[in-house]
């Protein structure tokens, strides 16, 4: 019962972030410049003013600003927003087809991540201040210094080039869907996994042997290791269980960071997804397709949020009773 | 002896009783721990040669004979009209895709990113300062409207304005300066807010209220030298953050315009090059790695001297148990930026006591 009421409040919280990401978004493109300069950056910056007259009359630009906001709500509920001025395609469509990309390239780096930045955290946090762990904190201290798109490019020229010029082609740039066979999206995917997961993996491994660190120092983790349970036991059974709840908490606003650093991984590696759309989108000035992407993606970070919250009670009993 | 020295020897009295004695202050305790730290004392150094290396890029193109601009499509390029590798034809590190002198673009692109780095925290600590002094100290209304907005900057997805921003207005070093500040300020303004809610109960606030010291005088006298110290380690760790922000927004292309060098902007030129001109990604790449690595390693420094208990990476100091997970964790870029910080002090943990995990 808790639980539904909980949920619900999450829900309505998460509505209440769309709209005003939505207003935010509605008041930057639509209000906060000329009417003329909304339908030149809606227009593209080298249309003919019959061109700038139509857009104003078909965005409703002469319209208040009110009716126009009401226009813009009542149009995205309904699921539209818009048309790409530059293919006139509905921009849904354009987000549809995008998609795959970035939904591959997002759940692998994701899981990549969480497996590799957990099992050095934890291999750390049980070895404490071994060599291991030294060599970990400081590859984790390297990793958070690198910008992904460094580290995109330098796998770019050491290992895609490299591969290349001694004729193995296994790994290419670009984008390979899963119904093209295996192989090819694995080759075009593995290096963009990697640059996205390496940062994250050294805030991950930091995260989890700090966490891991202070909850073997519980008591009720000597009461466990007491009662004569294997060490083994009291690690994943009791120890790393508890130890996870800031860990999801840091993927929770993880995945609202992870839009910027799919925007790079797509540049560096032209993969075509959402993220090198928008950025195209940008450079052409069409507004419609930036605007989609931005409410989209905070849709995305919304229900993110909401799946976090939900696996809190999953992973800690403490949660559930309060 | 104002009432904030007295608090700070009744401080350090509490905290280190064997240095007190000494009558040392808490700063001239940090600063000692630091010159014994190898580490950030290397990090001071490569910082200063780094800022040295941004200062002297006129001299350096002068000595060169390349200025920033001035793309050489003779010698600067080879017969297929690709950059020239490190040391051809007096270039020390190669040239750029129009044939332009690669280590004086580095050189003005090091003026950009120190620059950004520096200033976007500068203003972002003086906001944040501000701000989370007042909502500490007014508390009720002003606090929870303000609590509120940190919370909605600290949410806001960054690179979701920066595109926003970027695609309304043509990109500029303003534009790039107000995106980053605005997303640095509500992590400090956070611990600020958390550590003057505590520290405005204590005694001495209680004195210098009834000498009849006004508010403003007692958030900025008496109050904020006491929070310097988490601000300090947050800042230092801001600059890398910001470095890095910049060089992402100056990469997609929604930064730093051209023809002006920024670190990001010369890796994003790199792109159509990475098969025959393996210098122009390796060597921006450098400049910019190394950069924010020594940063980093400053800011654990810091924190490290200001509060010997948390653990360090190469000295031996054991603590009883890690405070690692009260800090949060900066990447690359997210919205989190203002986030991405490493907080050691013992009580910051008071900050989150308001704002929780809501949002």
């Amino acid at each position: 019962m808790n639980m539904v009421r909980f949920l619900i409040r999450r829900v309505i919280t998460g509505i209440v972030v769309l709209w005003v990401v939505a207003t935010g978004t509605f008041f930057l493109f639509f209000t906060a410049i000329p009417e003329s300069a909304v339908a030149r950056n809606l227009a593209g910056r080298s249309a003919s003013p019959s061109v700038l007259a139509e857009t104003t009359r078909y965005y409703g630009l002469d319209r208040p600003i009110p009716v126009q906001y009401w226009h813009f709500l009542v149009n995205l509920v309904h699921g539209n927003l818009g048309q790409s001025f530059y293919t006139q395609e509905p921009v849904t469509t354009i987000i549809k087809q995008d998609l795959p990309p970035t939904v591959s390239l997002v759940i692998g780096a994701v899981l990549l991540w969480l497996i590799v930045g957990l099992a050095v955290g934890i291999l750390s946090a049980t070895r404490a201040r071994s060599l291991f762990d030294r060599l970990a904190t400081l590859g984790v201290l390297a990793g958070i210094s690198a910008p992904t798109f460094v580290v995109g490019e330098l796998l770019i020229i050491t290992v895609f080039v490299q591969l290349n010029k001694h004729g193995i082609n296994f790994i290419q740039t670009g984008f390979s869907p899963l119904s093209q066979g295996f192989v090819s999206w694995l080759g075009t995917l593995i290096l963009p996994w990697v640059t996205l997961a390496v940062v994250q993996a050294a805030v991950y491994t930091r995260l989890s042997r700090g966490s891991l660190l202070d909850t073997l120092g519980e008591d009720y983790i000597r009461t466990a290791r007491s009662k004569g349970l294997s060490e083994r036991r009291v690690l994943y059974r009791h120890a790393v269980r508890a130890a996870m709840t800031p860990v999801v908490s840091q993927l929770g606003i993880d995945i609202g960071g992870l839009l910027g650093g799919v925007l790079v991984v797509e540049q560096v590696f032209s993969l075509h997804g959402l993220g090198y759309q928008v950025v195209t989108a940008i450079s052409q000035g069409d507004q419609p397709v930036v605007i989609g992407f931005v409410i989209i993606a905070a849709f995305f970070v919304v229900v993110a949020n909401l799946l976090v919250d939900m696996s809190y009670a999953a992973l800690d009993p403490r949660v559930r009773i309060s | 002896m104002s009432i904030t020295e007295v608090q700070f020897q009744a401080t350090s009295i509490e905290d280190a009783p064997a240095v007190a004695i000494q009558g040392r202050s808490q700063w001239q305790l940090t600063w000692r721990r630091l010159r014994n730290d190898k580490v950030a004392i290397a990090s001071i150094v490569v910082i200063l040669l780094m800022i040295a290396f941004a200062l002297a890029a006129p001299l350096i193109a002068a000595a060169v004979g390349h200025p920033v601009d001035q793309a050489y499509t003779l010698k600067g390029e080879n017969s297929f009209g690709n950059p020239v590798g490190p040391g051809t034809n007096g270039f020390l590190l190669g040239t750029d895709y129009i044939g332009r002198d690669l280590l004086v673009r580095i050189a003005y692109g090091a003026r950009i990113s120190l620059f950004v780095g520096i200033v976007t925290t500068a203003l972002a600590t003086i906001a944040g300062v501000t701000l989370g002094l007042v909502a500490g100290y007014f508390g009720g209304v002003v606090d929870a409207v303000l609590a509120r907005v940190f919370d909605a900057a600290l949410a806001f997805p960054f690179i979701v304005l920066a595109l926003a921003l970027a695609s309304v207005f043509h990109p500029s070093l303003a534009i790039v300066i107000g995106v980053i500040t605005f997303f640095s300020w509500a992590g400090i303004s956070r611990i600020v807010r958390g550590q003057t809610l505590s520290l405005k109960e204590k005694e001495y606030i209680e004195a210098a209220r009834s000498l009849g010291a006004g508010p403003w005088r007692i958030m900025f006298l008496d109050i904020l030298p006491n929070v310097l110290g988490p601000v300090l380690v947050l800042a230092t760790l801001y600059i890398p953050t910001a470095v890095v922000f910049e060089a992402t927004l100056s990469f997609l292309g929604i930064g730093i315009p051209e023809p002006a060098p920024s670190w990001g902007n010369i890796l994003g030129e790199a792109q159509s090059f990475y098969a025959v001109a393996w210098w122009y990604v390796v060597f921006p790449a450098a400049a910019l790695l190394i950069t924010t690595l020594a940063f980093n390693l400053l800011g654990d420094g810091v924190r490290d001297a200001m509060d010997p208990r948390t653990e360090r990476l190469f000295a031996g100091v054991k603590s009883e148990r890690s405070k690692k997970n009260k800090r949060k964790i900066g990447k690359g870029i997210g919205p989190d930026l203002a986030q991405a910080v490493l907080v050691g002090e013992p009580n910051v943990d008071q900050s989150g006591s308001a704002t929780g995990e809501e949002g």
